[in-house]
């Protein structure tokens, strides 16, 4: 402080002078316009400032994006239709896509498949046959299949040749296409984690809230509640809720049985995350002020403390993402999950249960590759998102 | 402290309580019973049913009776050893689980053991090289542990020993020692076999706990009695051994209280797919086909196992840190 005050006889009053003229408070120390942009930001810029420094996650979450993104189109993408049977053609090697035949350029093709029945050990065993040079047809007429259950259409992106089958990634015990049905099971294996992941939204931030900003008896039962499902393993219990679901249920019913359960054993982290922040914002200066202005209570809530962490919410539900897709994964890897007619990866890795089966088509576990990836994308970004959602620390 | 010991222990009661309800409940929330299923398959098979015997079944087992009378016999059993009677093998429940149960403990037991001793170095060795290429490559490993599906991990382990070296890891011990009795060479068939399934169920915890001893540790080094004693001339090493390290030592093993549910669960899918002797396999078969007091006992097993495994490391972190013991009950 340096202000001059002027030396004053005792008990005279005080001279105070004020000025008419406009103060404007940033004269004081200017700022620069770069270091405007970073002291004036919002919260959710410095978060994308602070998230875009994690290389990984922005990686994991353009990988995401275009998965996700497959999902409205799978029928267009898929070079067969998830359930075509082809009987000539059963566990069928993936085929190498060329695009040279003996040094000669013919732009995208597979070389014929020959089937043989081995009758010494009754295994199927297939050649490539060089001579065959089958081009891949884009943007072609392939499989009819209905777009979104409406529209009739049977263009795909890329379709076999025409004069022979293409299993880019082999083909199951049925003859079904590896690749289009790893696509379309997507579908179903990416929406478990979101819907599931809604539900314990839901669940964890009413139950979260009630106890964390009533606390009282509400708190105590919830918070009891909390620590015993915690406290009993997970899987087990997964596996028992899955097995009485009745086996007359269609499978679009014990799709959301399943997708229910999940979120029913998740929402516990949430509540308590939720709680624990009611908790602590209670009891800062600004929720005082608000107070003494004369808010209620869904005000302050609603406009001042949720806001406050919904960041930490979102990227805490982006963690839990993984175990539920993994839920699923693991529940139908058992038969216990989804089944048969719909596609999804557990439901592909339950014929890759038997590893005499595995060790001779070793190709049935390419969908342990898409769950993975998908898994680590996952948590790099929950990982990036964890680490953007408090934009202040450090 | 002995205070916070009984009343640990005491909360545990409730606890069970409200577990063995919730079990029981799912238990016999499904529409068809194991009678039902077992009338359709005779008729299926067209041999004639024999209703006076189902009855008797039925009676035997108390389903003639309200659930809530039936959930009251069966707690009342399991107080004093009983766990019911399996259905599918004709035999009492703990006939059927026999070792299983101790292979389930050994291995989760085991489990934690080698959780502690890889997370343990890795995670102090990360914290103070921070930012360094082995840190990054540690931490990214340890990533790549937490995120891998312990069932997915189980198979690709199959599907290449199969591969390169012919040989077949399932299974917890030499066939032949299935049925024998605890002897030398089984004790040590079964802990040549143990070490798959461990590393295996271990990743995940392993992945876990590096990074939070890391981020806990990290916490603590920059606190100012490091700093003091920096200052005062302490070696790094032994600044670090003597405050930092105790603390997180702490947290090491409180965050047992939650992997072991994780470890347990895992295990069990881990179980099925490397078709151990532990209670995986078992478990699923009898929920598969209703064999409710088979199943439900299992479920309750598994879940005192884990109360009990959280109670240890709560105790032992009370008996650790005074500081936990002034706070009560929750430490988590």
């Amino acid at each position: 402080m340096n202000l001059q005050v002027p030396f004053q006889a005792p008990g005279a009053p005080l001279a105070h002078y004020v000025s008419d003229k406009p103060f404007d408070v940033g004269a004081v120390a200017k700022l620069t316009p770069a270091q405007e942009r970073i002291y004036f930001a919002s919260q959710w810029r410095l978060m994308w400032w602070k998230f875009k420094r994690h290389r990984m996650a922005v990686v994991s979450s353009v990988f995401l994006a275009l998965i996700y993104a497959t999902l409205p189109v799978s029928e267009f993408l898929a070079p067969y239709e998830s359930n075509t049977r082809h009987t000539d053609f059963i566990r069928a090697p993936p085929q190498a896509v060329h695009l040279f035949d003996e040094g000669r350029f013919v732009g995208p093709f597979v070389y014929g498949l020959d089937y043989k029945l081995n009758m010494q050990n009754l295994r199927r065993e297939y050649t490539v046959d060089r001579d065959r040079v089958q081009k891949l047809r884009f943007l072609c007429h392939g499989d009819p299949y209905d777009f979104w259950g409406l529209i009739p259409s049977d263009r795909h992106l890329v379709c076999p040749p025409a004069d022979g089958p293409m299993f880019l990634w082999g083909s199951d015990r049925l003859g079904r296409d590896l690749l289009s049905r790893i696509i379309y099971g997507a579908r179903i294996s990416l929406t478990v984690g979101l819907i599931g992941i809604s539900i314990s939204f839901l669940l964890g931030i009413t139950i979260g809230g009630l106890a964390g900003y009533y606390g009282g008896w509400f708190d105590l039962l919830s918070q009891r509640l909390i620590e015993i499902i915690h406290s009993i393993p997970h899987i087990p219990i997964f596996l028992a809720l899955a097995a009485i679901m009745p086996a007359s249920w269609s499978p679009i019913l014990v799709y959301f049985g399943i997708t229910l359960i999940l979120g029913m054993m998740d929402w516990t982290g949430l509540a308590r995350a939720v709680r624990a922040k009611l908790f602590s914002l209670r009891e800062e200066d600004y929720v005082l002020a608000a107070q003494l202005m004369g808010a209620r209570t869904p005000r302050i809530l609603l406009r001042h403390l949720i806001p406050g962490f919904i960041s930490h919410l979102i990227a805490s539900a982006t963690i839990t993402i993984p175990a539920m897709i993994l839920g699923e994964t693991a529940l139908s890897f058992l038969g216990l999950g989804l089944r048969p007619p719909i596609v999804s990866w557990g439901v592909m890795l339950n014929e890759a249960q038997n590893m005499n089966v595995v060790s001779l088509y070793p190709w049935l576990l390419l969908p342990v590759a898409p769950v993975i990836l998908v898994i680590l994308a996952f948590n790099f970004m929950g990982d990036g998102l964890r680490d953007a959602a408090d934009p202040y620390s450090s | 402290m002995l205070n916070y010991l009984v009343r640990r222990v005491l909360i545990m009661i409730p606890t069970l309580l409200v577990t063995s309800a919730i079990i029981f409940t799912v238990m016999s929330a499904t529409p068809t019973n194991y009678f039902d299923n077992l009338v359709q398959d005779m008729q299926a098979q067209g041999e004639k049913v024999d209703t006076a015997r189902i009855d008797f079944m039925k009676k035997e087992y108390g389903f003639d009776k309200p659930p809530v009378e039936r959930y009251f016999w069966w707690v009342g059993g399991l107080l004093h050893g009983d766990f019911g009677y399996s259905f599918e093998y004709q035999l009492p429940v703990r006939q059927v689980v026999g070792d299983r149960m101790w292979l389930t403990i050994l291995l989760s037991f085991s489990t934690i053991v080698f959780t502690w001793l890889v997370a343990f170095p890795i995670g102090i060795y990360s914290a103070t090289h921070q930012y360094s290429w082995s840190d990054y490559g540690l931490t990214t490993l340890g990533l790549l542990g937490l995120a891998i599906p312990h069932f997915l991990l189980a198979l690709i382990f199959l599907y290449f020993s199969n591969q390169w070296f012919g040989l077949s890891i399932g299974g917890l011990m030499d066939p032949k020692y299935f049925d024998a009795p605890m002897s030398w060479d089984k004790f040590t068939s079964i802990l040549s076999h143990l070490w798959i399934p461990v590393i295996i169920i271990g990743t995940a915890g392993t992945g876990s706990m590096i990074r939070a001893v890391r981020a806990n540790l990290l916490e603590e080094l920059h606190k100012q009695y490091v700093v003091t004693a920096r200052s005062k001339g302490l070696s790094p090493m032994r600044v670090l051994f003597k405050y930092p390290f105790r603390m997180s030592l702490n947290f090491f093993v409180s965050d047992i209280g939650s992997i072991l549910p994780s470890v347990i669960s895992g295990g069990e899918l881990v179980a099925i797919v490397l078709s151990l002797q532990t209670t995986g396999p078992l478990l699923i078969r009898a929920l598969q086909s209703q064999d409710i007091y088979l199943a439900g006992s299992f479920l309750m097993m598994l879940s005192t196992l884990t109360v009990i495994g959280v109670l240890v490391s709560d105790l032992a972190l009370a008996f650790l840190d005074p500081r936990i013991r002034m706070q009560g009950g929750a430490t988590r």
